[in-house]
């Protein structure tokens, strides 16, 4: 009996250890909770919503384009695709089927739609065709009862109502490539767009826009349940260019008139607004937007004219005779020439053992600096360049925007090159030549510039001095107060105006053919030619071949480069074109037409009386101007 | 002196009627306090349904209440006289089980009678708890203390645990392991035989590693590192951990549960249903919930103490252990504090066999209470 007591007593006190025991895990378990739900409580929170919440970027529009008159350069253009949702339609075979009938699919489109049906979930749309023209949008809609789970996806693609006209000013916009620095999270969007070349790419931050978010719940396999939140991004802001689209169109027409390869560049002297940036031929930049295929990106890499180059920028080419403006103003600052002073050209010079020739092989007799401007008189020149030297002829390039990049934003630019002593000694280890002088009195040799270069060479000799910058943006009035003036004498920039004018507007002068007088209105300019091939001494000898007789690629470039009206200068031009012959045959004639029209248009010219050439660009009606 | 466990013998046997009225209501409201939470938990696992849990978990409960009371009627000499036969019972089915079980959940565990299934290893943590009762009962301390004593109650339980181990099962088979081993404590068996077996458990240890399933071998690597494989195995602990901490202190609202309604949280109307339900109701009923089982284990408890049988005090005592066992161990697991062995949490947890196997614990708890002042002798 005893023993059983002590049975009874152990088994109560054994329980009440065990008791204690269940009680002390219990305990652990409060503990572990207030663990849990207490002190990690934010980093739990924070991590439920991480698994419930999906955000996904909203694309803001990206910002539209206008030209400086308002016209739309660069806009943006619904773009429709037809998606199908797996889980919604009973048989994917049968409504794959209907919607073929409806229009036709290539053997790949179906077997990516298949591939990506399989690698998604049921609720995911899959994209079946996009870029969809609005007929095939109601074809599928008319046939909606035959296509279960088939909706319509509207997005927006850019669209440039100007097509290869504008595309060397605007770029292009493409996808995000693995070189594009991702500072943004909508680059990470699939199918997003980004400017890639031109205004496109110069403003991309401000065209781009801030992308908006749209918060939604989803369950653990994906699916959205409800929105939460949407933040609507900030749409991309507009740009409004200096270009005038009436003349840029007018500009590029009168090079694809005739197939020709080449640039223009217009600018408003007093300010330096571009107001036409033609480089021809060019590419269309809608292509690009949509994605170009293999085939179209080899077509235009194997063209002759190269045009994807800008020529107006990129292209280095020898000023030819428009060089001797500058050559002008040097020995007239440098005092080695006065004004009345008089050169005999007996068509050919010759210094040391070499002989220099004048264009024109029965020589021009006397001229002083006027008519050797206006007959564009080689001799002349190299007799001036031979008492100048290099350094100073250099140094006036210089201060005419020559020899190095103006830097209006577009990529590809190029510095062109204006030689003096120091650069050859560098270059070649060699001293500078006396005939070196002498041929870059005539804008050849070593001397190269782009054609935007003698644009802004052309307006700055056009306004009487004023450092004028090219420029895409509208200036304010304070940036039109703030152009410097160039240290040059007046006296001496009319004189070269003189020559100007009488190379467009006295008969025989070189560009007499391409002048024009709209009511008393005139320009004034030069012309220039630059050889592509040597002329060899037999050939001189016996007979130059005429221009029309030599292959494209051989023919010698022409040049012009011109302002109007001629006694108050407002609109410059230059003009470029590629193998064209000389400068009076091929580019007079197309700047003179550029500076008609901009004379035309301009209603300060016209007393009132505007020219209402202009019908505005036919807008199709799916283009929606998004601000 | 009077000795608060001795309690004056009382051999007459009480009417039904008497029975009825000497149940402790106060431990059926807090079963059925618990048995509530489930339902509610179910009904916003279903996102707001009845269907299919909570009214089916409630019919359950409502049938389980039947047998508990039916259970408590009976003469706990019963219970005695036949605990070996109910443990060979059990026994035989766990083998039968074993020869020609049907598949369920990747483990032959179910016996199909055609109307219900049944768990063996559920009536074997029943029976085994009543056998052993029985066997102590009639042993003296000396033969308890003695090594040859425990070798018959060491196979009783060792046997089946065994077989629910290779069905296998390795949370229940633990779970009567473990009610055994408690029992054998508090019968008093000495502590460095405790330590003797921990010790040669622990030197097997390897051993039995080599044996476990690859899916048991995963859950306890899981254990140890959940981030080991965050979308495969850790993704449950990983899930369930997120859901409760998220809950904070008050939670986010009766069907409001993020982690649960997205789906993020598995198995939410079994095994992770306490997970879910810290996650809408906080820590605050996630604390009230293991509140109100301690209070039933204390009642337990108290029942234990007032019963004048060595038999029911063991029967009572074991049955707790059994019944703190599922609770600790589902909360620790969905607390990541232990592997995930699919224990569920009874009374709160979907699924008819373990309503069946802790009602019935309670109705033989309540047994013990109604019959404190019978005394059994010795058999």
């Amino acid at each position: 009996m005893n023993r059983d007591n002590d049975k009874g007593k152990v088994l109560i006190n054994r329980s009440l250890i065990v008791g204690i025991g269940k009680f002390v895990l219990l305990m652990c378990i409060i503990l572990r909770l207030y663990y849990l739900q207490v002190f990690q409580a934010d980093k739990y929170k924070t991590l439920a919503d991480e698994n419930r919440i999906s955000t996904r970027l909203l694309v803001p529009p990206r910002g539209l384009i206008y030209d400086r008159n308002g016209v739309v350069l660069a806009t943006n253009q619904q773009n429709f695709q037809a998606l199908i949702v797996a889980e919604q339609t009973p048989s994917l075979q049968k409504t794959l089927d209907a919607f073929k009938k409806i229009m036709p699919l290539t053997e790949a489109e179906e077997q990516r739609i298949r591939k990506d049906l399989k690698s998604n979930k049921s609720f995911v749309p899959i994209k079946i065709k996009e870029n969809l023209t609005w007929e095939e949008v109601s074809k599928i809609q008319l046939n909606a009862s035959d296509l279960p789970g088939v909706i319509i996806d509207e997005g927006l693609s850019r669209y440039y109502p100007y097509g290869e006209k504008m595309a060397h000013v605007l770029g292009y916009v493409a996808a995000v490539s693995d070189k594009d620095v991702k500072d943004d999270p909508l680059l990470e969007v699939p199918g997003f767009k980004i400017g890639k070349s031109g205004i496109e790419k110069l403003y991309e931050k401000k065209l781009r826009g801030k992308g908006g978010n749209l918060k939604s719940e989803v369950n653990a396999y994906g699916r959205v349940m409800k929105e939460i939140e949407k933040k609507e991004g900030i749409p991309g802001e507009r740009i409004d260019l200096t270009i005038d689209a009436r003349l840029q169109e007018k500009a590029y027409d009168l090079f694809a008139e005739k197939d020709q390869s080449g640039a223009a560049i217009l600018l408003d002297v007093h300010t330096g607004e571009i107001l036409a940036f033609v480089s021809a031929p060019s590419f269309d930049p809608n292509v690009f937007s949509k994605g170009i295929s293999s085939k179209e990106w080899k077509e235009l890499l194997a063209n002759e004219k190269n045009p994807l180059s800008n020529k107006a920028i990129s292209g280095q080419y020898s000023p030819g005779s428009t060089f001797k403006i500058i050559t002008s103003l040097a020995a007239l600052e440098a005092g080695v020439i006065k004004p009345d002073t008089r050169f005999f050209c007996a068509a050919k010079m010759v210094l040391g053992t070499h002989a220099f020739h004048c264009w024109k092989r029965a020589g021009h007799g006397s001229l002083n600096v006027v008519e050797a401007l206006k007959h564009s008189c080689d001799i002349f020149f190299y007799e001036t360049s031979l008492r100048l030297g290099i350094e100073k002829l250099a140094e006036m390039a210089r201060r005419f925007g020559l020899g190095s990049k103006i830097n209006i934003g577009l990529e590809n630019e190029k510095s062109g090159l204006i030689p003096d002593k120091a650069w050859k000694l560098k270059r070649f280890g060699e001293t500078w030549q006396q005939g070196e002088s002498l041929i870059s009195g005539i804008g050849q040799g070593y001397i190269l510039t782009t054609p935007l270069q003698l644009a802004t060479m052309i307006a700055r000799v056009a306004n009487g001095g004023y450092q004028v910058t090219p420029t895409f943006s509208i200036l304010n009035q304070q940036d039109k107060e703030h152009i410097k003036k160039i240290k040059i004498n007046p006296r001496y920039l009319d004189m070269v105006k003189q020559g100007l004018y009488d190379v467009v507007n006295v008969p025989g002068a070189t560009a007499y053919r391409s002048h024009f007088d709209y009511h008393g209105i005139k320009m004034a300019g030069k012309t220039g030619s630059t050889q592509v091939r040597r002329i060899t001494m037999k050939e001189r000898q016996t007979r130059i071949l005429k221009q029309e007789e030599l292959p494209w690629k051989l023919r010698d470039h022409g040049v012009f480069v011109g302002y109007a009206p001629a006694d108050n200068p407002k609109y410059a031009v230059a003009v470029l074109v590629e193998h064209g012959g000389g400068g009076s045959t091929a580019a007079a004639p197309i700047a003179s037409k550029i500076l008609l029209e901009a004379v035309k248009l301009d209603p300060s010219l016209n007393d009132g009386e505007v020219q209402q050439s202009f019908t505005p660009y036919d807008l199709k009606k799916n283009i929606i101007p998004v601000e | 002196m009077y000795k608060f466990y001795e309690t004056t013998i009382k051999t007459q046997s009480m009417s039904l009627t008497e029975k009825f009225f000497n149940l402790n209501f106060m431990y059926i409201l807090l079963i059925s306090l618990m048995a509530a939470t489930g339902v509610t938990m179910l009904y916003s696992a279903a996102n707001g349904s009845w269907s299919p849990w909570a009214l089916n978990h409630l019919v359950r409960f409502a049938f389980g209440l039947g047998i508990m009371i039916a259970l408590a009627m009976i003469d706990i000499r019963f219970f005695m006289r036949y605990a070996y036969v109910f443990y060979a019972i059990s026994l035989i089915l766990l083998i039968v089980v074993e020869v020609e079980g049907h598949i369920g959940m990747g483990a032959q565990r179910w016996i199909n009678l055609g109307v219900i299934k049944i768990q063996p290893s559920e009536l074997m943590k029943i029976a085994l708890v009543l056998a052993l009762a029985r066997y102590f009962h009639t042993s003296s301390l000396q033969t308890i203390e003695s090594i040859r004593g425990i070798i018959p109650p060491a196979i009783m339980t060792l046997f089946p645990a065994f077989l629910v181990m290779i069905q296998p099962d390795l949370g229940t088979a633990l779970m009567l392991l473990f009610t055994a081993g408690m029992i054998f404590f508090v019968v008093g068996v000495q502590v460095w035989k405790f330590a003797v077996v921990l010790v040669a458990a622990a030197c097997a240890m390897p051993i039995a590693w080599h044996f476990l399933h690859g899916y048991q071998k995963n859950r306890i690597l899981t254990f140890l590192d959940p981030e080991r494989d965050p979308l495969g195995a850790g993704y449950h602990i990983i899930q369930s951990k997120i859901a409760l901490g998220s809950g904070g202190v008050f939670g986010k609202g009766f069907l409001k549960g993020t982690q649960s309604h997205l789906n993020f949280l598995p198995e939410k109307h079994t095994d992770f249903i306490f997970t879910m339900l810290s996650e809408e109701f906080g820590m605050v009923g996630a604390v009230f919930v293991v509140l109100v089982n301690l209070l039933i284990i204390a009642y337990t408890y108290s029942f234990a103490l007032k019963s004048n049988s060595y038999f029911g005090k063991l029967v009572a005592i074991g049955l707790a252990c059994n019944y703190f066992l599922y609770i600790f161990i589902n909360i620790s697991m969905v607390l990541g504090m232990l592997p995930v062995v699919g224990i569920p949490l009874p009374l709160i947890s979907y699924g008819g066999t373990v309503m069946l196997s802790v009602m019935s614990s309670f109705g033989i708890i309540l047994c013990v209470y109604i019959n404190r002042n019978v005394n059994l002798g010795k058999d």
